[in-house]
């Protein structure tokens, strides 16, 4: 009769065995042959990364990156929408081959998923200021009020940086508003998303006028341990940076290069 | 100093509890600030919302029909809404058609959280100062009539000294209420203590700490502010008169 001494040995014996398994299986890009699909995890409510057309079609900057991988490995391509909760989940659990969702690369999440390096994109930290203010340096923000978001992770760096006062709120709406009403000279934030912002004709008025600071790159991820599927990603990272493919793809949807994309593609060009 | 600033740095590495606002010098500035700030922000407010308390009371006892009215439609503004919802009505509604023809706003944020916070407590006040002029005696109003006091003075000199005590308690009350309630200015802005130490704990992960720092912190403004209105009461008791 089974103790329950036994039976934790059991479980004890099966936690250790089954993460390695996947190591006897097929490996990721025979998988995705075999299958003639390759399954992708997107964001589908981001623009202009991923996000919908109005016929209901995901779209956008990271979409067409995963039609890329796609055409390089000759399959064809199925997108699944991510939220930032579940994406990682999603390819461990094997839901997905390949997540290129908007995620920031940090040491923590590179325990869980293959985070490819170089890093394929990177959103550094700027300001949305009115043309009229006329900033051109960040040491012009000393001592003026500039909007920020509760609790994002460039406040401090910032106020130590150029002494700017802070002023905070919970949510971009408010900042926005705030930002707006002038009770605030400039709102910092990540470039990625001021320059998705000044796509709306709402903002015409407005500009992100500074050098963009403080970087923070993204990390497209396949999952752990799938060393062939990574090399094949890495390659084409630098591919797209060389080619200039992730500039001309933020241009194809409106936005003005970040400064990682045109940094990087002046990087491998040579 | 700096050895007692650095020992809290000993005990985040010894024990990981990571007190930053001893031993980062830009985070205990920033908290010295907020608590500064509530100070400030509880203290004008108290007065204030008194001084609206006591005009208040006067008005709703005014012979004018208008003025009745005025005084019972602004008690049921402040009183029946949010005070959350009141800041940011003024903050965002009113403050932005309140404007310079450059565009700059006339009212800070701070001075919003102080008109705002005051009109709400005060509203409060108003109804908390009827109860006390109400339980002034009639025949006490009329002997200082027949001595010739006008209605101002009788209110000045008689009425509002006895009507104070009484309504002392339920003061007390409403105004710890308002200390505590100048953490809501968070929303719009205002660099006070619950502000600040969210700041510091997403910088540091330490939210643990900051909450503990902050339930101390609190405690201790209200304590400190409990005590002196119970000495200033029992320092004006009338003997014989009141509970």
């Amino acid at each position: 009769m089974p103790t329950l001494r036994n039976l934790a040995a059991a479980a004890a014996i099966v936690a250790i065995v089954l993460p390695s398994f996947p190591a006897f299986a097929q490996d990721a890009l025979e998988q995705i042959k075999k299958r003639g699909t390759l399954i992708v995890g997107v964001k589908a409510d981001y623009k202009p990364y991923g996000f919908r057309d109005p016929a209901g079609k995901i779209i956008g900057i990271e979409p067409d990156l995963a039609q890329d991988v796609a055409t390089k490995l000759g399959v064809k391509l199925e997108l699944v929408p991510v939220v930032s909760s579940n994406r990682m989940q999603f390819l461990e659990q094997g839901k997905i081959d390949l997540m290129i969702a908007t995620m920031n690369d940090k040491p923590d999440r590179r325990k869980v998923v293959y985070i490819v390096e170089p890093s394929y994109y990177a959103s550094s930290v700027n300001v949305l200021a009115p043309k009229s203010a006329k900033l051109r340096e960040w040491t012009e923000l000393k001592g003026k009020k500039v909007c920020m978001i509760q609790g994002a992770w460039y406040n401090k760096q910032l106020q130590q940086d150029y002494g700017m006062e802070d002023v905070a709120f919970k949510g971009t709406s408010e900042a926005f508003t705030a930002l707006k009403g002038n009770n605030c000279v400039a709102f910092a934030y990540d470039d990625t998303l001021i320059l998705a912002s000044l796509l709306e004709p709402e903002w015409k008025d407005y500009e992100m006028p500074l050098k963009s600071v403080l970087e923070d790159p993204w990390g497209l991820a396949v999952k752990l341990g799938e060393e062939k599927f990574y090399k094949v990603m890495s390659d084409l990272i630098v591919d797209w940076h060389r080619t200039g493919r992730i500039v001309e793809l933020e241009k194809k949807y409106g936005m003005g290069n970040t400064s990682y994309a045109l940094q990087m593609n002046a990087k491998y060009k040579k | 100093m700096n050895a007692f600033f650095e020992s809290f740095r000993w005990l985040y590495d010894t024990t990981g509890i990571n007190l930053t606002i001893f031993y980062d010098a830009f985070d205990r500035r920033r908290f010295i600030g907020g608590f500064v700030t509530t100070v400030q922000l509880a203290a004008s407010c108290i007065v204030l919302s008194v001084v609206i308390g006591i005009a208040g009371a006067w008005l709703q006892g005014s012979r004018l029909r208008l003025t009745r009215r005025v005084v019972y439609w602004y008690i049921q503004f402040f009183r029946n809404t949010p005070p959350l919802v009141q800041l940011y009505f003024f903050y965002f509604g009113v403050g932005a058609y309140l404007k310079t023809a450059g565009g700059v706003p006339l009212v800070a944020n701070v001075t919003w959280a102080i008109l705002g916070l005051s009109m709400y407590a005060g509203a409060f006040n108003v109804e908390i100062f009827r109860s006390g002029i109400e339980s002034v005696p009639k025949a006490t109003v009329e002997a200082a009539e027949s001595f010739g006091f006008s209605r101002l003075q009788a209110y000045r000199y008689i009425v509002l000294p006895l009507a104070f005590r009484v309504c002392l308690p339920a003061l007390n009350n409403n105004l710890v209420n308002l200390v505590k309630t100048t953490s809501i200015s968070y929303a719009i802005a205002v660099p006070e203590m619950l502000y600040v130490s969210a700041q510091i704990w997403s910088d540091s992960v330490n939210v643990k700490e900051m909450m503990n720092v902050l339930l101390i912190c609190y405690v201790g403004l209200v304590g400190l502010f409990v005590f002196a209105m119970h000495r200033w009461e029992r320092a004006m008791r009338v003997p014989g008169y009141g509970a």
